[in-house]
This record gives structure tokens, C-alpha cells and sequence, in this order.
């Protein structure tokens, strides 16, 4: 994805694409990976991703800030690949182009691609569950708009009105109030490669325990704290990559008499809630649950026994760890 | 949604033939009343009910670096035959409307201009001096005195401290309110180019200002969801203790012509502030001349939402 020629095509100018382009481009991308996706499910991932991006660009204090939402996008993604030079190399290359076409960008020029990303968006009200849980969107499928905390960087809060003499000097202040409950922003985000981006919009919003959009107090280096969350080791981490594993024909199923074998992906809160979801007209929106096609054809299995032959490294790894975790550390090496 | 000064404008988001629609505004020119729209296609100009198509001017976008977007924003009519709209090349065109027919020429182009134009306001019944302003992204005005020929009388008033990009500009009473992307409104003579006040008034970018000639009730709308109503006025001078070369004592007894003298000191007050929920609003006006009532609209809202005193 972050293939040098693939991102000098995204940064050449050129109108915005068609819903049905931008469609054909997400369903790509999605199928590179190893996930399978119904139509149905592919339906309700392409939503959920158009309205958290919506979201985001609505919600950003300035219009200068739709980069920083891509930042958070990207370190996020730097976090996935740091321990994989060559993809690490292509995005901080990214980075750096975004810097460089970007950051000398007024603010009208980046309203003007804000507004333009906006009116794509226009008229896609699908309501999201963890969007109407947090009560950051109403039933009605709006967003919540704020009208509190911190004011944008370069903005006062709302309240004061000086008045100047014909020589500029300030002769007289009033005050007035509103119902907005503003307060200053401590510092700006950082528009570097590395840095923290303040802006929490963009992160990941299915950390457990995502940060308010105040901020920690002090100088807290670089990264954010909010990406610590994810060093944390996942126990499905392992069970994903035997999936994986499964899937390439690489490793033995057990079936251990469950009718159960894989790990499902349920972008409901509740089995209930999906089934009633899905009982629920599937006219209006297809509620799924994602079925990844985890076929075991023995002729793709050889293929895909010389995917995995290159995905080996020489390095040695010690024989002794299980299976699950000996896949682990050969991702990681990658 | 009809106003008094015929001047009603529909900030982004409407499409209009597979074109990016910028801005409608009715022009009322004393022979004719033209409905303007921009997009970054071109300029339309259609008669008042929209029946017909009086005028196109195409954008070539061609002509322009492949990297810059191509658009017209910013209406206004000036002195009785002109109607000016503004580009993203920072050009100002302006129409030559005859009375009637479709005989519609560019008279002038007003290079000034260094940004994308983003609006324009023009006062009526003030032709001549300081009528016309201009504003821009980086910030930027230019006051014109309208007429046969257009004449540059100040740039750029103000011209140190522009915080960003000026979204929104009106005049009234030689008065300039400039609203800007960082949620300040300012003031400015129009004739002196000199910032008579500074408002903190908004907590986000504001789209939108409108006058009510009338009465000078100020309206500003933002991205924060709020719109507020401020009273315009020149204070009698008492106040004023500083005593330059404006004289005020001569400006009392001479012509309340307040925009040429620059002696009453313009003022502002808030008087109303109304939270349009979870809207960001990107179009408001007045709908009649003394301001008693508006409407608004937001991004994303098929509606339009009128206020009027209770």
C-alpha cells in the first residue's frame, strides 16, 4: 500500500474520486489482506470506515487538522510495521511527502479540501454503535457537535470585545457570554514526522480506554500515550496468527469436536445484538457477521506453502516455543 | 429564502449540475435582479426566478497549474450596473449587466488580489468612495471605490496581525466587518482602512456574516454551531478621549457623513446568541432590513431554520 509508485500516483492532483471508485479502491485494499468478506459485511466495514473518517473530518477544530488526523492514521500504522525496515522506510517516506505538499498549505486552501471531503460525505447518515454509545452521534445518524473544551490553536475563546481608538490603542473591553464551556489548548500538535499530535481524532477509537480529548499534562516525548495501550501482548494475537497459519496451509487443525474452529469477527457488541440485527430488516443496512472463506483446496495449499517458504528468514528461532508463538516471531521478524 | 437586500447567499454544499456549487446570491441592481451562482465550473447568472439563463462564464481550468483548485466565490453588486464575483486566482470580474437582455460583458478585471478571493460585499447608496471590499484567504482586503472604473482606494487594511483566511466581509455605514477563519469578527473604517475592534466572537471558523441596512444588526454564523446577532453604531464621540487630527468637535457640527469623517468611533455590541445543535452552519442572513428575524443552514441539513423576535 505504501508502495512508491501506488503513493506518487495518490499524490498527483486529481479530482475526488466517485463513491464508486473510492469503493472499488477500499474493496481492493481490504482483499489484499487475508480477510474474506460477503458483500454484507463488506458493506457494513465500508460504512463504518466512511462514517469514522466523516467524523473525524467534521469534528477537526481547524481545517489545518485533517493532517494531523492523517498523521494519527499513519503513526498508528508506523506502530504495525516498526519492526519491519523496508515498509517502515516507505511509510516515513509517505510522511515526509505529506509534510512537504501539505504543511505550506494556507488555512483557506485546506478548508477548501476539508469542505471538498465534507460534501462526499454529504448525506451518509448510518448510525454506528460505538459512535451512539459514546453519544457522540444521535439516533437521528448526526454527529454530536461540541460546544465545549478546547477552543482550535490560534483561536481565543469566545467572550471578549476590544475596541481601539483611531490611533490603535485598546480604549475599551465588554464582555458577553454564550453557552459554550470553552477553555485554551495547551499546545499545538506537532506537524513532524515524529510528534505528539495532541489531536486524539484519527487514533484508534476502539482502545479500551480512549483518552478524553483533553490531554495528559507535561512534555510527554513523542509518542502519545494512548498507542502504549497496544503494546500490551494480545492474547488473540495468537490465535489470529494460527488462523493465519490454517489458512496457508501451514498448520494442522485439531478439531477438537467443537463445531467452532476459527475466531469470528462481530462488529456488534453482542451475539444478541447481531442476531437481533440481523433478524431486523436486512433491507436498510445488512447486518453480518464477517465469514472469512477459510477454504483448505490442497491445490492452493501449494502455493501458498511457497508464500510461506518466502516469508521465512534466516534467522534462528529457539524450536522449543509452541507453534503459535514460533509464527508470532516470524511476523515479527518480517 | 428571500432578504431584503435581495442578497441571499448559500455558502458550499449544494451541488448544481455535477457542478461544486460555491455560493448563490441574488444581485439587485435598480433595472434588473439577477440570481448569481458561482461553482467551479463558472459564473451563472440567471433571471431573479431562475427561469432563464441570462450569462455564462466558463473557468478554464486549463489555464491553471494542475495542483490549484479552480472556483469563483465572492458576489456582489456595485454602483447601480456592475455585478463583481471573485476567483481562486485572487482575480475580481466585473459584469457590465445591461437592463435588460443577455448582453452581459466583462468590463474590468481587479488584480489585487495575491489568494483565492472569498467574498465580496458592496454598499448600496454609497456609491463612490470605499463602496466595494474584497476579501481573501490569506486574510487580505481591498477596499474599491466602484463606478466607471473601478479604483483600488486601500489594500490590505490592517495589514499586520491577519490572523487567517478572511471567510466573510460586510459593509455598513463605512463600516468593514471582516469575519475570519479563527472565529474573530473585526472592524475596520472602510475609508481609513484603520481596526476599530477586535471580537473573540466565535470558537470556530465562521462562514457567514450578514447586515440588516436598516437598523446595522450584525449576524455571524460558525462552525461551532452558534450564531450571533451585534448591533452596529457609531458612539456620539462623549467617550472618545483621545483628541487627533480627525478632529470630532468639526465632524459633530459638520456633516454626520460618519464614513468620510472617521470621527464617530464605530461600536459593537452583542446583543443575541442562538446554538443551532450539532450544526455546523455555514450559511445565515437576515430576512428583512431592520434584522428582526434570520434564517440558517448548516452542512449536512436539508433544512433551513428561521429565528424571529418573539
Amino acid at each position: 500500500m505504501f508502495n512508491k509508485k501506488f503513493m506518487e500516483e495518490l499524490f498527483k492532483p486529481q479530482d475526488l474520486y466517485s463513491k464508486k471508485a473510492l469503493r472499488t479502491v477500499y474493496d481492493r485494499l481490504a482483499h489484499a489482506s487475508i480477510m474474506r468478506l460477503n458483500q454484507a459485511s463488506m458493506d457494513k466495514l465500508y460504512d463504518l470506515m466512511t462514517m469514522a473518517f466523516k467524523y473525524q473530518v467534521l469534528l477537526c477544530p481547524r481545517p489545518k487538522d485533517i493532517l494531523l488526523v492523517t498523521f494519527n492514521h499513519l503513526d498508528a500504522i508506523r506502530d504495525f510495521v516498526r519492526d519491519a525496515p523496508s515498509i517502515l522506510n516507505q511509510v516515513d517516506e509517505t510522511f515526509r511527502q505529506l509534510i512537504e505538499v501539505y504543511t505550506p498549505l494556507s488555512a483557506g486552501e485546506f478548508q477548501l479540501i476539508r469542505q471538498t471531503l465534507l460534501l462526499f460525505f454529504q448525506d451518509m447518515h448510518i448510525r454506528v454503535s460505538i459512535f451512539l454509545k459514546d453519544k457522540v452521534q444521535n439516533s437521528n445518524g448526526r454527529f454530536v457537535l461540541p460546544i465545549s473544551g478546547p477552543v482550535p490553536w490560534g483561536t481565543e475563546i469566545p467572550g471578549l470585545i476590544r475596541m481601539f481608538n483611531h490611533n490603535g490603542d485598546e480604549v475599551k473591553r465588554t464582555k458577553f457570554t454564550t453557552d459554550g464551556n470553552y477553555v485554551m489548548p495547551q499546545r499545538e500538535g506537532s506537524f513532524d514526522l515524529y510528534g505528539d499530535r495532541v489531536l486524539k481524532l484519527g487514533t484508534n477509537m476502539y482502545s479500551v480506554s480512549r483518552p478524553v480529548e483533553t490531554h495528559m499534562a507535561g512534555s510527554s516525548k513523542s509518542l502519545a500515550s494512548h498507542e502504549k495501550e497496544n503494546i500490551a501482548p494480545n492474547p488473540l494475537a495468537k490465535e489470529e496468527m494460527n488462523f493465519l497459519a490454517r489458512l496457508i496451509g501451514g498448520l494442522e487443525v485439531k478439531e477438537a469436536g467443537g463445531n467452532e474452529t476459527g475466531f469470528r469477527l462481530n462488529l456488534f457488541t453482542t451475539d444478541e445484538e447481531e442476531e437481533h440485527a440481523a433478524l431486523a430488516g436486512a433491507h436498510e443496512s445488512p447486518y453480518a457477521v464477517i465469514s472469512i472463506a477459510a477454504s483448505q483446496e490442497p491445490a492452493r495449499q501449494q502455493e501458498l506453502a511457497r508464500i510461506l517458504g518466502e516469508l521465512e528468514v534466516a534467522e534462528p528461532r529457539a524450536g522449543s516455543a509452541a507453534k503459535g508463538d514460533d509464527l508470532l516471531a516470524l511476523m515479527d521478524a518480517l | 429564502m428571500r432578504s431584503c437586500d435581495g442578497h441571499a447567499a448559500l455558502r458550499p454544499g449544494v451541488r448544481h449540475a455535477r457542478a461544486l456549487c460555491r455560493q448563490a446570491a441574488w444581485c439587485v441592481l435598480p433595472a434588473r435582479v439577477l440570481l448569481v451562482l458561482t461553482s467551479h465550473k463558472g459564473i451563472q447568472m440567471y433571471e431573479s426566478d431562475g427561469s432563464i439563463m441570462v450569462y455564462w462564464h466558463a473557468l478554464d481550468a486549463t489555464e491553471h497549474p494542475t495542483a490549484q483548485a479552480v472556483f469563483a466565490r465572492g458576489i456582489a453588486a456595485a454602483s447601480g450596473r456592475f455585478i463583481c464575483v471573485g476567483l481562486s486566482s485572487g482575480l475580481v470580474l466585473v459584469f457590465d449587466i445591461p437592463p435588460k437582455g443577455t448582453n452581459v460583458t466583462v468590463s474590468e478585471v481587479l488584480a489585487e488580489h495575491s489568494a483565492a478571493v472569498t467574498d465580496i460585499a458592496a454598499e448600496l447608496g454609497h456609491d463612490g468612495a470605499g463602496d466595494l471590499v474584497s476579501a481573501d484567504d490569506s486574510g487580505a482586503l481591498c477596499v474599491w471605490s466602484s463606478g466607471e472604473e473601478f479604483a483600488l482606494q486601500r489594500g490590505g487594511p490592517g495589514g499586520a496581525g491577519i490572523p487567517c483566511s478572511c471567510s466573510s466581509v460586510k459593509l455598513w455605514n463605512g463600516i468593514l466587518a471582516a469575519g475570519y477563519g479563527n472565529g474573530q469578527i473585526r472592524l475596520y473604517e472602510a475609508a481609513s482602512g484603520a481596526l476599530r475592534a477586535r471580537v473573540d466572537a466565535h470558537a470556530r471558523w465562521i462562514y457567514a456574516l450578514d447586515v440588516a441596512p436598516a437598523t446595522g444588526k450584525l449576524l455571524s454564523g460558525a462552525e461551532d454551531s452558534f450564531v450571533h446577532v451585534w448591533q452596529l453604531g457609531r458612539s456620539p464621540d462623549t467617550g472618545d478621549i483621545e483628541v487627533g487630527p480627525g478632529a470630532p468637535g468639526a465632524a459633530r457640527g459638520g456633516r454626520p457623513c460618519a464614513c468620510c469623517s472617521g470621527a464617530a468611533r464605530p461600536q459593537i455590541e452583542h446583543c443575541h446568541a442562538e446554538c443551532v445543535p450539532d450544526t455546523q452552519v455555514c450559511g445565515a442572513r437576515f430576512c428583512d432590513a431592520r434584522g428582526a428575524s434570520f434564517a440558517v443552514t448548516g452542512y449536512d441539513l436539508a433544512e433551513i431554520v428561521r429565528y424571529s423576535r418573539a
